[in-house]
């Protein structure tokens, strides 16, 4: 049995008098892939900001390997080890594409410049950037963005990667390229919580789905059990609206 | 016009631009830093700070540097706070550039999104290592245009520094054409002068701004 | 310490400063007259076709905007005497080099305005059929009008300020009465100047701040 790298346990979080997310309750084991599904708005987002120390949470506790993170108070500690990919990418528009990448690791961790450096240019050639490490991030197409989006977080070499919806920006041919990239990712072992729309990919890669809505995880079962037998009347429905039929 | 008396007080004016551009220079300077920390005060939301960096940018904004040089240097002495004409205008030069530098700081700080701030963070950055690396770089390139207009603003503001008798340009060409009635010689200086002043400043600003916009970041 | 406050609200001193102040704004106002027809004139024909007319509108621009005004002072109020031989007062030089400057900032105003407004926003009304007028008149004009005024307003309170410059030429206004005031008063409140002339630091605030509040107000709400 692997063991759990991340849990939550009745996470609440509000918005003033707006209730987001309402006692959520999710473990997360060793190479773990959980995709999170549900219509806008459902919170999803917001629990992924929550893990990150970006939203204070109401109510609940996160425990990371076990210790509480929520209440931790040098965030960055946890955020050098929990990584996360925003929806628009979020690259320093002043630096180039391997200062974005060797940014933090070299100013946050301290590390080595030059072995940062190595590393950094390694990996963004194993993404097929090797051509652009000297780009500056106006130069590159979306889905290049959010690819060096993810070597900047590899490169700190988290032990969990949160998605927030990181093809929602793109254009659809670049959708796949990034895509790729996370999914190459899970099958080498990473653990990783994804926020998605597209419902093939999340079938593909999930080894959980957990459908959210209301603030609440209304089931949390396999892909083939989501997709081919939905149990709640909700997750029906939110299926359906991706399939389209012409009235008679 | 008559060259012999232009050669014969060059030397008047150019003691004086040389006063223009140490006070100015200095001033500006004294303005980027109160202007740094008023626009830091308020895009930090400090409590009971901001307020008074608000009132001071209101207050300053909305009266003439003449008038603030004259409660300064002539007001001031009476309730014992007493300034040589140089330090006054270089005071007076700070009072006035570190609101108008505030601001433009200010709308720059702002022009960066929350989101860079908060993917900062999310990589681990400090709050101060987020500000020095990643917003503030941004916020001072996005800021460029104003600080550059500001620049030429408050030398331009230097004009005045004759009220306090300071003997800058101004003074030089009143007095010259007082003493003289030499108006066309001594007109003619002034605008030469501060034509060299300030067209290079000028020039060199718009040609750090194509290039900030050439390889700039847009959106 | 006697600051001479008594000073201010002796006799007809008061009023006089209200005066020197009214004689300021005054200017001020009708150099702003002049120059919002004259700024619009100057903005339109800087967004025209003519290339001459631009670059010399630009040249014009450029030459009153990198001249400290006191410059321009100086040039109009001596320089006109020597030149043709003409003796205006200082309250006409100002009247005309604040008319020359305000016509510049605001001819660059509205100019900025009207090409801030994008371009498929013409496209828009001109994919709905409209005529070249019709576009101007009711979607274009419109949208400038509403950038412009809250910047248009600033510019009064910076004409404002700048109008303090006249002392520098003799005109006798809020400072110079200050001037006159505090040393008529030497001898019985020779601290007055302290009290007097935060006095006139407080009246140009409250010319200058409820103009610069309304300009800031309209920006918001029209954003």
């Amino acid at each position: 049995m692997a063991e759990t790298v991340l849990e939550l346990q009745k996470i609440r979080k509000q918005f003033s008098d707006t209730v987001v997310l309402n006692g959520v309750d999710l473990a997360v084991k060793q190479g773990e892939v959980i995709v999170i599904i549900g219509p806008s708005g459902c919170g999803k987002s917001t629990l992924l900001r929550c893990i990150n120390g970006l939203e204070p949470i109401q109510g609940g506790q996160i425990l990371f390997y076990n210790e509480r993170i929520d209440t931790c108070k040098d965030l960055s500690l946890v955020r050098q080890k929990i990584g996360m990919v925003f929806q628009s990418y979020e690259l320093f528009p002043h630096k180039t594409v391997l200062e974005n990448v060797i940014l933090a690791p070299v100013k946050v961790q301290r590390r080595n410049k030059e072995k940062v450096k190595k590393e950094a240019i390694e990996l963004l050639e194993r993404m097929g950037l090797g051509q652009k490490i000297n780009s500056y991030p106006k130069e590159l197409s979306g889905g290049q963005k959010q690819r060096v989006a993810i070597a900047r977080v590899l490169c700190m070499h988290p032990q969990v990667l949160l998605f927030d919806e990181v093809t929602a920006a793109l254009d659809p041919e670049m959708v796949h390229e990034v895509l790729q990239v996370i999914l190459d990712l899970a099958q080498s072992g990473r653990t990783m919580l994804i926020v998605t729309h597209e419902m093939q990919f999340a079938r593909a890669i999930a080894d959980r789905i957990c459908f959210l809505e209301n603030g609440h995880i209304l089931e949390d079962t396999s892909p083939k059990e989501f997709f081919e037998n939905p149990k709640t009347e909700r997750a029906k429905q939110f299926l359906k609206t991706f399939t389209y039929e012409r009235k008679q | 016009m008559n060259i012999e008396f232009i050669q014969k007080v060059l030397p008047l004016y150019q003691k004086a631009a040389v006063l223009t551009v140490e006070i100015g220079a200095l001033g500006i300077v004294l303005s980027i830093l109160v202007g740094l920390c008023a626009a830091l005060i308020l895009y930090d939301k400090i409590p009971v700070l901001r307020w008074i960096v608000s009132a001071y940018i209101e207050i300053s904004r909305n009266t003439p540097l003449l008038i603030q040089l004259f409660f300064f240097y002539y007001g001031l002495p009476k309730i014992g706070i007493r300034m040589e004409a140089k330090l006054c205008g270089l005071i007076g030069l700070g009072f006035l550039g570190g609101s108008y530098m505030a601001e433009a700081f200010r709308s720059g700080l702002e022009a960066v999104g929350q989101m860079q701030a908060e993917s900062a963070y999310s990589l681990g950055f400090s709050k101060l290592q987020t500000m020095r690396y990643i917003v503030l770089p941004q916020a001072l390139d996005i800021s460029f245009p104003a600080f550059m207009a500001n620049i030429i603003f408050l030398l331009k503001e230097t004009s005045v520094f004759s009220a306090i008798s300071l003997m800058d340009l101004m003074f030089t060409a009143k007095d010259l054409i007082g003493v003289y009635a030499k108006t066309s010689e001594s007109l003619f200086l002034l605008v030469i002068c501060y034509l060299l002043i300030l067209l290079p400043i000028s020039l060199i600003g718009s040609g750090i701004e194509r290039r900030l916009g050439r390889h700039g970041f847009g959106s | 310490m006697d600051l001479g406050l008594e000073v201010l609200f002796k006799g007809q001193n008061l009023m006089r400063l209200l005066g020197g102040l009214g004689v300021a704004l005054q200017i001020s106002l009708i150099s702003v007259g002049f120059s919002i027809p004259l700024g619009i004139l100057m903005g339109l024909c800087m967004t025209s076709q003519n290339r001459i007319g631009r670059f010399s509108l630009r040249f014009y621009l450029e030459f009153i905007r990198i001249m400290p005004q006191l410059v321009l002072l100086f040039l109009v109020f001596f320089g006109t005497t020597r030149a043709w031989g003409w003796n205006i007062s200082g309250e006409l030089s100002a009247v005309i080099v604040f008319t020359l400057w305000g016509t510049a900032e605001m001819g660059d105003l509205v100019r900025g305005a009207l090409q801030s407004i994008p371009k498929h926003q013409y496209e828009s009304a001109y994919a709905l059929g409209m005529t070249t007028v019709q576009t101007f008149v009711s979607i274009i004009f419109p949208q400038a009008v509403r950038r412009l005024i809250p910047l248009a307003i600033n510019l009064i309170t910076r004409m404002i300020k700048t109008t303090s410059l006249i002392v520098m030429i003799g005109v006798v206004e809020v400072l110079k009465v200050a001037q006159q005031i505090i040393e008529s008063n030497r001898m019985n409140s020779p601290n007055a100047a302290f009290i007097v002339y935060l006095f006139v630091f407080v009246l140009y605030f409250l010319a200058c701040f409820p103009i610069s509040l309304l300009a800031r107000y309209l920006e918001k709400r029209w954003r």
